[in-house]
């Protein structure tokens, strides 16, 4: 019974490998809610591609990357808070999304999948696949890393020591965009939002560097993938919220050290 | 002879530049050289568009007209007026220096160079103004800037703070033999140092050199002998003025503001 767990365990793994620097970049730049608009986007993606025939994970990610796009030309606009653009794709690509669906009468999308996904039914091509990515994730991750953390300090310094900041954020939001559409076939949309953001928040509370959040976003995100499994394997809970819950419990124990500090 | 090698080499030239952003001109008609070991201050009312002089300089910003020619490879240090850290990014001045680039040795140098060896280890969003100002000098300055640009370097600083980093900068100056171009927030008081000053509002209004502010009893006695020694006084010589469009207007024969 238990190489059952081992599929959604490794492809867990991977997953909070990149998850937690992807996260990090997220909470750094107050785009906390980029995987809620790429979620709402899915819906879309999955929309289009039953109606253009395409396959789905492809449609998906076209609609992630056009979403990222949207919100980084948005920045040219002066006055246009990033939260409001955030707002405007996550309910615009939900409307689109529905609307498509509701025209169609003999379109079928399985929203439940598509938001929670089954972490149990992963298989071995699917490790692979996410496997795969999170080495490609990482090594591009690695090979910027002082300038992306220069651009994220003061984005007018990094172009002043000659880098494109705007390449530079354009490549940051394809990742993380690609980094959802990637986990959503596996894990959901909800889950992989949630892996992004919580474990790095947790880890803000615990560090003095962006290093170290970094590695320990990714370590409480392993470590939630465990425990929530576990949960799933020994309790027969739905695998997906049981991690997410894990990570929030976690958020709360690394809270605690803080806390009994401010009192 | 190399341009380089030339003592008075012009590291940037500016040529008719002019900026116009959503339909508001902010600059027009600068023509602006700047020499290689030469400190030039710019002055000017609030909007006149200080900053984004400096931002073009810097090359951050590019000029809807005219034309910007920097001498090749130029090694430009940018101090930002301040950081737009997020709180929720956690680094150290120690980090944040060695993103520069440069040894750890040269680091604890340069931070030790703008007295601020204490605040190693400290977290870049827990420090005062004055602090900040004094590390991201550290980091222009450990990467051996020619070209030096500070946008109102002393924001926030008290007056005894002030002429000590004017002295330091001057101290730069000696050591890196860099040209250096800052915006102040004085209409009036700039660092004693400063071979030129141009006054800005969205055009030069006027250029010159300070008088040194010993020479005025008024002001001596105003910041005590230690402090007039840093600081020199610009006297304006307009040949117009604004109106309240902004409009540069020829001065009359009743004007007699200079």
């Amino acid at each position: 019974m238990i190489e059952l767990i081992l599929p959604p365990l490794f492809a867990g793994l991977a997953l909070s490998s990149f998850a937690g620097p992807l996260g990090c970049f997220m909470v750094w730049r107050r785009m906390a809610f980029f995987g809620d608009a790429i979620a709402h986007g899915a819906l879309l993606g999955a929309a289009l591609g039953l109606l253009l025939q395409l396959q789905m994970n492809v449609a998906v990610m076209a609609v992630a990357c056009l979403s990222a796009l949207a919100l980084t030309l948005a920045r040219r606009y002066p006055g246009l808070p990033q939260d409001a653009v955030l707002a405007v794709i996550s309910q615009g690509s939900l409307a689109f999304g529905l609307l498509l669906i509701g025209l169609q009468h003999d379109l079928r999308v399985d929203l439940m999948s598509l938001l929670l996904g089954d972490l149990l039914t992963v298989t071995y091509v699917d490790v692979t696949l996410i496997g795969g990515w999170a080495v490609f994730a990482l090594t591009i991750i690695a090979l910027f890393w002082r300038k992306l953390l220069l651009m994220i300090v003061d984005p007018d310094l990094a172009r002043a020591e000659g880098f494109s900041v705007q390449r530079l954020s354009l490549m940051l939001m394809l990742l993380i965009a690609c980094s959802i559409a990637i986990a959503i076939k596996i894990v959901g949309v909800l889950l992989i939002a949630a892996m992004m953001v919580i474990p790095a928040t947790a880890a803000r509370l615990l560090c003095r560097s962006p290093e170290a959040m970094v590695l320990i976003a990714s370590v409480l995100s392993a470590l939630s993938v465990c425990l929530g499994l576990t949960l799933s394997y020994f309790a027969d809970a739905p695998a997906g919220p049981a991690i997410v819950c894990a990570a929030v419990c976690l958020l709360f124990t690394c809270a605690i050290p803080s806390t009994l500090r401010a009192s | 002879m190399t341009a380089a090698a030339h003592p008075d080499a012009i590291l940037c030239a500016l040529q008719g530049v002019a900026l116009a952003r959503s339909g508001n001109q902010i600059l027009r008609d600068i023509q602006l050289d700047i020499h290689r070991n030469e400190i030039l201050t710019i002055i000017g009312p609030n909007g006149a568009g200080k900053s984004s002089l400096l931002h073009i300089i810097a090359g951050l910003v590019q000029p809807s007209e005219g034309r910007v020619t920097r001498e090749k490879r130029l090694r430009v240090g940018y101090v930002p007026q301040k950081l737009r850290i997020d709180n929720s990014l956690p680094m150290k001045v120690s980090r944040f220096l060695s993103l520069s680039m440069v040894d750890k040795v040269t680091q604890r140098q340069a931070l030790k160079h703008v007295n601020a060896a204490h605040l190693w280890d400290r977290q870049l969003h827990g420090l005062s103004g004055g602090e900040l100002q004094r590390v991201l000098l550290a980091r222009a300055i450990a990467r051996q800037p020619q070209l030096l640009l500070l946008d109102e370097p002393l924001q926030g600083v008290d007056v005894n703070g002030q002429a000590e980093l004017y002295r330091l900068i001057a101290q730069i100056r000696e050591e890196l033999e860099c040209a250096i171009v800052m915006v102040s927030h004085d209409l009036h008081l700039v660092m004693a140092q400063t071979d030129k000053v141009i006054c800005l509002n969205q055009h030069i209004c006027c250029a010159g050199q300070p008088e040194s502010v010993s020479q005025h009893p008024e002001y001596l006695s105003l910041f005590g002998r230690q402090q007039a020694q840093d600081i020199a006084v610009y006297t304006h010589h307009h040949d117009h003025h604004h109106n309240l469009h902004g409009a540069a207007v020829d001065c009359g024969a009743q004007c007699r503001h200079d």
